[in-house]
């Protein structure tokens, strides 16, 4: 009865005490740590850089991609903005595909382990807050900061394209932008969570940012590298084979290459940004006879990309399930 | 009386793997008690403190705070208990009222700036209100650490190795800090510590605590009743001259005369101080000091903790005889 009267009295003091609760309160401070430091600054200010660029030389050489008659997606203003590149300078979401991993790492490596080092995780769980949502918040906060830039970036390209050519945009070309900033937000959010993972699996900052580095390096790199040798020391001699087997093995190598996330980034935008892209992987004489060159409706463009959107988000989940549970479990101790 | 029990240990065990960090302790505290968890290092005092907070899940047993479960239901606990961890860290790029603020945040307190504002002058750390907390010191801190603890209004203050690491004048200061709190809002404090002067200036009751286990709990005097009940009192005497060693073990009550550095102590029932020096100047020695010993929480915990080591090293005699053989195949070679 003691423990009920007890239970109940938290309760009530718990909503008469007005104001926001502890969750939203360690959102606002992660947000705000985030923001103002340094790494975040120079992330930020290397993606802004790379933005301008790449959306300053697409406005130069719009002109030219707009009238080339070749092209079915000629037409789509905003996306050509975004992809268009003179080959000097890659475009926009190349260079994100680089650098939103960098960008989720950094907001990321040291989530929990650097509060654990300087004793402000046990003051911090001995407050009457629930222990998830220190990551919960840690997460969310994280998420806040990546979407806002990416939102923002995406907004201040098409607003400047409106300025500039005084052109409508269509609104099957504003959803695929903003299914563009979703599937950024989700990438980042990735590299995020897997960072995460390992601020909270190693005691040392150092060691999880080097290590998710690792990580990073292994799937841009020798991941690339590890299958081309698998290929050539497994699958037979090309010339040797018919074209259904060819085919057959295109596939195996693809779903290999599809394990990279970048690679599933990578396949998304294109197919999103590029509305004539009609499948990712080789088609066939028989599947490509009788049909237009023409752009896809945006639905018929999700669903090409869903696949890789839906492995993009178990990639996440898995990687923030493991690191709550680990989180949960762990002694807190400094 | 029930009521007056703030803190309830009911068997209270935890196992790290194989070690036993916790040995079924039970223990009550009072309301408005000073209480100091006195043992050596690992002895798992801060295991102990943070299975009160709920902040570690204990292998059995259960410890109950204002009457409520602290495994079960922490939240509640929590916003009773204000606990201060042994090396207290804070946001290092905030200000020390920024840091203040923020944990009042996390409590729901309303009004929170003025709070934290009146607690930091509470402290004593209004010069230093705009200071980034990386620049302080660690009695800054410490204080710091206080507020923050006073901010939520607790009815307990847990304080875990308060005193480490702090030079003399900050320990008295902040002592005197926890005393005073203690008597103007009749809050309980539980402090662990391995410094036995300063537990000894401030707390009402003490329990020693080694190898998991509390081997005694009271308050000073009763500690050194039980401990030294065959020869409480104890006189060492300086002189210059043969010592009667054979008369004064005549005397009624002497137990025991022992020569130490610098004179000779002399250990008996009952307080024979007066009789004793008379004895040795009619014996014709030349008495330069005569000192009373009264036994401090030092020779408590020393004996103590002797004894404890005693048995540990009988225990790893018992149970190492499988390193014992493989040790003696390498020193035969």
């Amino acid at each position: 009865m003691k423990s009920q009267a007890a239970f109940f009295n938290g309760l009530f003091s718990a909503g008469s005490q007005s104001g926001s609760s502890p969750f939203f309160v360690m959102v606002r401070k992660e947000v705000a740590d985030q923001v103002r430091s340094w790494r975040f600054i120079i992330l930020g200010g290397l993606i802004l850089l790379t933005f301008f660029a790449s959306t300053y030389i697409a406005m130069i050489n719009i002109g030219r991609a707009v009238g080339n008659y070749d092209d079915p997606d000629r037409l789509f203003l905003y996306l050509k903005l975004l992809t268009t590149s003179d080959g000097a300078l890659p475009p926009f979401h190349i260079f994100i595909g680089f650098l939103g991993p960098l960008l989720g790492i950094a907001l990321g490596f040291d989530a929990i382990n650097s509060e654990q080092s300087s004793g402000t995780l046990v003051r911090l769980v001995a407050q009457p807050v629930y222990r998830d949502a220190v990551i919960n918040a840690k997460f969310v906060a994280s998420l806040i900061v990546i979407s806002t830039l990416f939102l923002s970036l995406n907004l201040l390209m098409i607003g400047g394209g409106l300025y500039i050519t005084g052109v409508n945009i269509e609104p099957s070309e504003f959803i695929r932008i903003m299914g563009f900033v979703l599937l950024s937000i989700i990438y980042v959010a990735f590299w995020l969570n897997l960072a995460i993972l390992l601020s909270v699996r190693f005691k040392q900052a150092a060691t999880s940012a080097l290590m998710a580095i690792a990580i990073w390096l292994f799937f841009t790199v020798f991941y690339q590298i590890l299958v081309n040798i698998f290929i050539k020391a497994f699958l037979p001699d090309p010339n040797s084979l018919t074209q259904d087997q060819i085919i057959s093995y295109n596939g195996i190598i693809l779903t290999l290459l599809r394990f990279v996330p970048s690679q599933l980034y990578s396949d998304a935008t294109t197919t999103l940004l590029m509305p004539s892209v009609r499948s990712l992987g080789p088609l066939t004489m028989e599947q490509m006879a009788g049909a237009i060159p023409s752009p896809l409706s945006v639905r018929e463009s999700l669903l090409v990309v869903w696949p890789q959107v839906s492995g993009l988000i178990a990639a996440t989940t898995v990687c923030f399930a493991l690191s709550y549970y680990l989180f949960m479990r762990r002694e807190i101790r400094t | 009386m029930a009521e007056d029990k703030i803190i309830e240990i009911v068997g209270l065990t935890k196992y790290y793997g194989k070690l036993k960090a916790v040995d079924d302790l039970h223990l009550s505290i009072n309301k408005g008690e000073i209480f100091g968890l006195l043992g050596p290092n690992g002895a798992g005092k801060s295991t102990t403190i943070l299975m009160l907070l709920g902040l570690t899940e204990p292998s059995a047993g259960e410890a109950r705070i204002c009457g409520i479960n602290a495994s079960r239901n922490p939240i509640p606990v929590k916003r009773k208990v204000g606990y201060m961890p042994d090396n207290v860290g804070f946001y290092n790029d905030m200000t020390a009222l920024e840091n203040l603020t923020y944990i009042g945040r996390l409590n729901g307190i309303t009004a929170v700036e003025d709070r934290a504002r009146e607690m930091l002058i509470e402290v004593g750390l209004e010069g230093a209100m705009q200071k980034k907390t990386g620049t302080f010191s660690r009695g800054m801190k410490q204080r710091l650490g206080l507020a923050e603890v006073l901010i939520k209004q607790p009815e307990v203050i847990i304080l875990d190795e308060p005193t480490l690491g702090i030079d003399p004048t900050g320990v008295r200061d902040f002592l005197a800090l926890i005393q005073q709190l203690n008597e103007q809002r009749g809050l309980t404090i539980l402090l662990s510590s391995h410094h036995l002067h300063q537990v000894q200036q401030v707390c009402n009751r003490v329990g020693i605590f080694v190898g998991g286990q509390l081997l005694a709990e009271g308050n000073i005097e009763t500690l050194a009743r039980n401990l030294f009940k065959a020869s409480p009192y104890v006189v060492q005497v300086t002189a210059d001259g043969e010592f009667p060693s054979s008369a004064v073990l005549e005397m009624p009550g002497v137990k025991k005369v022992a020569v130490v550095d610098g004179g000779v102590e002399i250990s008996g029932e009952q307080d024979i101080t007066p009789d004793l020096v008379r004895l040795l100047v009619s014996k014709g020695l030349d008495i330069t000091g005569v000192q009373k010993k009264t036994y401090g929480l030092d020779e408590i915990y020393q004996q103590y903790f002797e004894n404890n080591l005693k048995e540990n090293v009988s225990n790893e005699k018992s149970s190492g005889l499988f390193q014992r053989s493989f040790f003696g195949r390498f020193s035969k070679r």
